[in-house]
């Protein structure tokens, strides 16, 4: 180490030009940190003829359908929407340090918890001034998923889509079942199938987020919505025998789920319902994505998930809402009120719906004419069901779905037998997650 | 052999050295006369700027993140920070299921890449150094998934382990009902099948650095060996590979740094689910995400610190130790 300053006398004139051409380079490589950190968001300049939004719509079919929602709300105002695209998984990810950054004016995002957290913590703008004109387009139950817990609106619901048990109308037919109301009946055809040479139940849990969408069923089955509620907000204890329950029903169907599900992702389980190898899969509506003949889709139905406890019946729907927020400092305010407006228009859903028909409005107003059969069974299961739900991972915190829920219920998935341990896990972990609020 | 540690200065490395002794003696009047005021601001630019990026970027982070070990945050806002003592940590050893799997994870992972595709690496060296016609198409073909990034490397192994397309399973018939294996699920399987494609990668790159260790092998030293009628196995035994010490200690250090870091490809294979469990993928979980638990977060990267010190600091004090001998 020592000898290293004579060598610094020995420096000939190219030698230091070179060493000003580095230390040019170290100014560049300086001066790139904080462009690098200005990154998160769109640097778009305000202006009043543009309003920017930060999409998760990654996918063909919603970008489109978006897509051409923008397009007739330039025609009708003038206003151009600039839209930064982002993969949908990523921008969930990063929405936590999105928000604080300079984020677009609005962004996709979801109703219920997911939306009121936001609210909370000041990173999205009330907008009951654009309510006050869209509000008679919506039902109550969307008026609710819409609000923060300031009772303020943050939120504009557009599409909205039902979890049920999907099926093919031809495989019923010929093998002579029939649709299942009990959960008896569903054992008893989940049997049948097996006999028959099918896999009863479709399955792909790769992703980890769709086994709670079978615990959200049965759970609200067996222990009614209030309890679904008081379980995601971490009121209720997961060492309670009405989870047990849960867990008891689930692992007596689970013999009849796809072998080799914690590989498999929900678009390969999918492909089992549509090469007819597979009778049914319990999933969102979006499962029509993966039929792409149009002959396969139309042999598409589904039922709701059958009855447990006649307590509740089938009185409760699971429904994800999808829509818009409003970022805590939009660049372009009366753009922005204006975009949303438009974005609450039964119109505006008509024009979604036209490129996306995998998901229904969640407006009362929009036309259902141009419905198709499958669009008009979920329409009407969401119209009258007694309570929506969104999902395990937008009713509850998102840190303790993630970090705690998923692995969980994964580790429930390889071994049934070992619940018990399991839920006084869960429960210890939630305990100390809902407590650091 | 202490030549090799020579790199470590770069500064040393890029510009020839003058006479060391006699400069020496000149330095402190010679920096008076010679440098100029421009120079002096050039090397205080030099030495300022890898200074200042240094302390910021790793420094004032590391520090940051051991200090955010024992607090509560959901990464909004200053304000939100907490401090909570040693909960995320005592949370972290009786709490957390995923916790002890992972670090008995990392620790298989440092094992099988030292038993087995490391010995590998070492045999193919040997055989590409024998001059075997060629020679460039196999060095080319061993050392190409070391090139490819991590990621591309897990989605390829993903189709080949896909339970119902993959390339295994349809080959034995294993997509069946009934016959299903799960090489990507099934946590009895899924540690072995991601090492796999580990090894596969990592035996390529044990092989360039022990390539670049058999080339710097006297040749008059298997000449002597020969004289003395050593077969090929005694000469490699008695006489190359103990002269491949640096080399091999630089591969047990890379070997260990690979383990405690492994992340990409198990993040692209599963996630981390139920089997693959790592620090790196849980330390991601709990930072990188909607409302994350920074805290805790820190708490588990606090704990892969400490798990990497505790290597690498015997190996420096060794170093610098036979350093100072020499």
């Amino acid at each position: 180490m020592h000898d290293l300053s004579p060598s610094g006398l020995s420096l000939s004139a190219p030698s230091r030009r070179a060493l000003l051409r580095g230390i040019g380079g170290a100014a560049v490589l300086g001066a790139g940190i904080p462009l690098l950190s200005a990154c998160g968001g769109s640097g778009t300049a305000a202006d009043s003829k543009t309003v920017t939004v930060g999409s998760n719509a990654s996918d063909a079919v919603p970008k489109k359908a978006f897509a051409d929602i923008y397009a007739a709300f330039k025609k009708q105002s003038g206003i151009t929407v600039d839209v930064n695209t982002k993969d949908h998984n990523t921008f969930q990810e990063q929405i936590n340090s999105y928000l604080q950054g300079t984020p677009d004016d609005v962004f996709n995002w979801f109703a219920g918890y997911r939306m009121q957290f936001f609210a909370a913590k000041k990173l999205a703008a009330p907008i009951d001034d654009v309510w006050a004109k869209i509000g008679d387009n919506f039902p109550d139950a969307m008026k609710k998923l819409s609000k923060g817990e300031d009772g303020k609106y943050y939120f504009v619901p557009l599409t909205t889509y039902p979890w049920a048990i999907f099926y093919r109308k031809s495989v019923f037919q010929q093998h002579g079942y029939t649709v299942p109301t009990t959960w008896d009946q569903l054992v008893a055809l989940c049997k049948r199938m097996k006999k028959d040479g099918l896999v009863p139940i479709a399955f792909g849990d790769k992703d980890a987020w769709p086994a709670m969408g079978t615990f959200d069923q049965i759970n609200f089955r067996t222990n009614g919505y209030d309890f679904h509620v008081e379980l995601m907000a971490g009121k209720a204890s997961w060492t309670d025998a009405k989870v047990k329950a849960v867990f008891d029903h689930w692992a007596e169907l689970l013999p009849y789920h796809q072998d080799g599900f914690m590989g498999r992702t929900w678009q390969d389980a999918a492909q089992g319902l549509v090469s007819k190898k597979s009778g049914m899969y319990l999933l969102g509506s979006f499962v029509a994505q993966q039929f792409t003949v149009k002959a396969d889709l139309d042999d598409l139905d589904f039922f709701a998930f059958p009855e447990i406890n006649p307590a509740y019946g089938q009185d409760t729907v699971e429904a994800p809402t999808d829509g818009f927020m409003v970022s805590k400092d939009p660049k372009n305010h009366d753009g922005v009120v204006k975009l949303m407006e438009y974005l609450g228009s039964p119109s505006a859903e008509q024009t979604y719906l036209k490129a996306d028909p995998s998901v229904v409005a969640a407006s009362s107003k929009a036309d259902t004419s141009a419905y198709s059969p499958l669009q008009k069974k979920a329409f009407e299961m969401i119209g009258g069901a007694k309570s929506l739900t969104q999902f395990m991972d937008r009713d509850s915190r998102p840190d303790f779905t993630s970090t705690v829920m998923q692995p969980g219920l994964q580790k429930f998935l390889q071994n049934p037998k070992g619940v018990d341990s399991l839920l006084s896990s869960i429960e210890r972990q939630k305990k100390t997650i809902f407590a650091s609020a | 052999m202490t030549i090799d540690t020579s790199p470590k200065n770069p500064e040393t490395a890029a510009v020839p050295s003058p006479g060391p002794a006699p400069a020496r003696k000149r330095v402190p009047q010679g920096r008076k006369r010679l440098l100029t005021r421009r120079d002096r601001v050039t090397l205080a630019f030099m030495a300022g700027v890898p200074t200042v990026l240094h302390v910021a970027l790793v420094w004032v982070t590391a520090l940051a993140s051991i200090a955010l070990a024992f607090t509560s945050w959901d990464g909004i806002g200053f304000g939100s920070i907490k401090w909570v003592g040693l909960d995320n940590f005592r949370q972290l050893f009786t709490d957390n299921p995923q916790f002890w799997p992972a670090v008995q994870h990392n620790i298989i992972w440092f094992v099988a890449l030292i038993l087995i595709p490391t010995p590998f690496g070492l045999f193919l060296a040997v055989q590409l150094d024998k001059r075997i016609r060629f020679s460039r198409v196999y060095q080319t073909a061993f050392f190409l998934p070391v090139v490819v990034s991590l990621a591309v490397t897990g989605f390829v192994w993903q189709l080949v382990y896909n339970p119902d397309t993959g390339l295994i399973n349809s080959l034995i018939g294993a997509n069946k009902p009934g016959h299903y294996i799960d090489w990507i699920g099934d946590p009895h399987l899924n540690l072995w099948a991601v090492l796999i494609a580990a090894s596969w990668r990592h035996a390529g790159y044990m092989m360039i650095l022990y390539l670049a260790g058999l080339k710097g092998v006297d040749p008059s030293l298997r000449e002597a060996s020969s004289l003395d009628g050593a077969n090929e196995w005694q000469t490699f035994k008695n006489v190359i590979f103990p002269t491949l010490r640096p080399t091999n200690t630089v591969v047990l250090v890379v070997t260990i740094i690979e383990a405690l870091r492994a992340f990409d490809l198990v993040f692209v294979f599963n996630k981390g689910a139920q089997g693959t469990e790592l620090l790196s993928i849980l330390i991601t979980n709990n930072i990188i995400g909607e409302s994350s638990r920074i805290g805790y977060g820190s708490a588990i990267a606090v704990v892969l610190l400490v798990i990497s010190l505790a290597v690498i600091i015997p190996y420096l004090i060794a170093t610098f130790r036979k350093e100072r001998r020499a």
